[in-house]
């Protein structure tokens, strides 16, 4: 009975941990396409956040999801353009580029939703079609009685919202794009020795070009899943420090996809522990106190960039603008 | 130095001569923003109602950050603003160092208490209306475990949890009340994805009836509750109408009429403590067509037994920050 009971919270946890970690994973995947390729990206919660922005309005108006989840990739491509060309073509400083973003789309978001909405920049509930709802895989209801598999099956894996798939298979996508295709190894090549990209007659500018645009299209995701299947509207800064905390997971997976998967399900795990157990009781000794959890994060992340857990090396060429040899 | 100083006077001087003659009063929404669809939203229906039946005019201001508070405070008062209203307890201390030196300015602070000749201090009894939707919780929940989520974990919202968990208890000492806390930091307030997914968690744990006072973050507790089909408790302003049918009830703290009062006493304000409970109509549950369906009369005549009780001093609900302390939990 008491295993059962434990086991039941086990599966509990897996599942708001799936949930929880999918804004970081998209947003991870999104910051290791910019970075591999040498820009910098601090501006994923920038462009997360115009995307749910985006997206909320879109899926209103339209009544459905998907739309929204287009418009919320053209938000945030539009952004992406915007740093690519302030950090590629102007060779302009690219953290700078990137706050600038962050808070242009945390000023305009308010601004536009309370001109349309005047509910202070909230968006109008979204309802029925205008969201995502679950899916229930196949066979699950059939199979959820078998031991461990059954409810792992049933309540994990199955019954979660499309974005959720999509974010999955998004990570071996990553993987495959950027260690098995030629696009991918000049993607790398321009983050760690533009020049001998250059010297190959590849213009390092349009492969950096095509990650940052990569990087929109992600973060759109991202955000579209925020507002649209976690949420039921946009809300002001809902966000809420997701993108910082994805920058965290890619420098805590050293820019490796499948790490970043691992890093973006350890903190969707911190995160969910803290949701739901707010206080962890050590043998009636001493309890763990909530803000200890939320905080694991970070102190991971600090602990990786100390060097204490292997070293994180960022790419060569990250935040410097190539600028070609005449 | 005493260059740069001078100039200062003048200008303050220059900008007090300017403005004087108009002394219309102004609101400071904190950090949850006007349209919390909660707290600050209420503050703001006062303000507009007084401006409506006055045909005055006021003027206002939403904080986005904290470094605007003082800035915001003294901006106004410096403006001739009388009086100044301000919602929440995180002005406290701005105001305390702010008031002395506007000692000609009326100013009023929402939900704490700040010891000063020229301030009027406005505080709900809030675990009196905690306790009677505790009561309805209790009495609406077939799992015997209700829940609770709070905003930011401030004295405050741990008044609004302690009086609710009495309430609960009274009415079913058996049941499990699960309690959350959004956030220590004032994003707390604003943070709907949160809401829900702390909802679902205590949903997980059989919780089918939620109570949220976290300001904004409470539209994604409703919005997940309902979502779920449990039944949910909203909080400041009346929010049945956000979710018909799951929406169970509302504890309403009518802060509209502390500023609509504070208002209309214009620079005449009388300061000192105030304190609206249930007695004089400050807190109560809401029922209106949105929750007549669910809000059964076995629930109603419950909840209606505990207010008279309250108001008679039958009942004693402890209150958190009295002691900062809850007898249960």
């Amino acid at each position: 009975m008491e295993l059962t009971e434990t086991f039941l919270q086990l599966i509990l946890t897996l599942d708001m941990t799936v949930r929880l970690s999918v804004v970081l994973i998209l947003a991870c995947l999104a910051g290791l396409f910019s970075e591999r390729a040498g820009i910098v990206d601090i501006g994923l919660e920038g462009k997360m956040l115009i995307a749910a922005f985006f997206s909320a309005v879109a899926a209103y108006h339209s009544g459905n999801a998907w739309i929204g989840v287009l418009a919320g990739i053209a938000a945030s491509m539009t952004f992406a353009l915007i740093h690519g060309i302030a950090s590629i073509a102007y060779r302009g400083n690219q953290l700078i580029s990137g706050v600038a973003l962050n808070f242009l789309a945390s000023g305009l978001t308010v601004v536009i939703g309370n001109a349309w909405y005047k509910e202070g920049g909230r968006t109008p509930p979204l309802a029925g079609e205008a969201r995502f709802s679950e899916i229930t895989l196949p066979f699950a209801d059939l199979i959820r009685d078998l031991p461990v598999i059954g409810p792992l099956y049933a309540d994990v894996i199955s019954g979660q919202k499309a974005i959720v798939y999509l974010a999955f298979l998004v990570v071996p996508l990553t993987w495959w794009v950027l260690f098995r295709t030629r696009f991918g190894l000049r993607l790398r090549a321009v983050g760690e020795n533009p020049a001998s990209v250059d010297t190959a007659g590849i213009s390092v500018n349009r492969q950096r070009y095509a990650a940052v645009l990569i990087a929109g299209v992600l973060c759109g995701i991202a955000g579209a899943y925020l507002a649209t299947s976690q949420a039921a509207s946009f809300g002001r800064e809902m966000t809420a420090g997701r993108g910082y905390i994805a920058l965290a997971a890619l420098i805590f997976a050293k820019w490796r996809p499948f790490y970043a998967l691992m890093a973006c399900l350890l903190f969707g795990l911190l995160e969910a522990i803290s949701n739901l157990y707010p206080n962890i009781d050590v043998f009636g000794i001493f309890s763990i106190p909530v803000q200890f959890t939320q905080a694991l994060p970070y102190i991971l992340t600090v602990v990786i960039l100390a060097g204490f857990i292997g070293k994180a090396i960022p790419p060569k060429a990250s935040g410097e603008p190539y600028i070609k040899e005449r | 130095m005493s260059f740069t100083k001078a100039i200062l006077g003048t200008a303050s001087a220059l900008a007090i001569t300017a403005t004087a003659a108009l002394s219309d009063p102004a609101i400071i929404y904190d950090l949850g923003g006007k349209f919390d669809k909660s707290f600050n939203e209420a503050a703001s229906k006062g303000a507009d109602r007084w401006a409506k039946e006055s045909g005055g005019k006021y003027r206002e201001i939403e904080l986005s950050s904290e470094a605007q508070r003082e800035q915001a405070l003294r901006r106004f008062a410096e403006d001739g603003a009388n009086p100044v209203v301000m919602t929440g307890f995180a002005f406290a201390s701005t105001l305390d160092t702010v008031a002395p030196d506007y000692p000609d300015t009326k100013f009023a602070i929402i939900d704490m208490v700040v010891d000063k000749p020229n301030v009027r201090s406005v505080v709900f009894s809030e675990h009196e209306g905690s306790y009677l939707v505790g009561v309805a919780a209790a009495m609406a929940s077939k799992t015997g475990t209700v829940g609770f989520i709070g905003g930011m974990d401030v004295p405050l919202i741990r008044k609004f949890a302690c009086g609710y968990v009495q309430g609960v208890k009274a009415t079913n000492p058996d049941a499990k009340v699960i309690q959350n806390m959004t956030g220590t930091t004032p994003t707390a307030w604003n943070d709907p994805v949160k809401g829900a997914e702390l909802t679902k968690a205590q949903i997980a744990q059989k919780a089918d009836v939620v109570y949220a006072a976290a300001g904004g973050t409470g539209v994604g507790v409703l919005q997940a509750a309902a979502d779920e089909g449990i039944y949910s408790i909203g909080v400041d302003s009346n929010q049945n109408y956000l979710h018909p049918g799951s929406v169970l009830t509302s504890m309403v703290k009518r802060v509209d009429v502390a500023v609509f009062d504070a208002f209309s006493q214009g620079a005449d304000l009388t300061t000192g403590f105030h304190v609206l409970g249930l007695a004089n109509g400050g807190v109560d549950y809401a029922l209106d067509e949105y929750n007549a369906k669910i809000f059964t009369a076995d629930i109603k005549a419950a909840v209606d037994a505990a207010k008279a009780d309250i108001i008679s001093g039958k009942i004693k609900v402890h209150d958190y920050m009295s002691d900062n302390n809850c007898p249960i939990e």
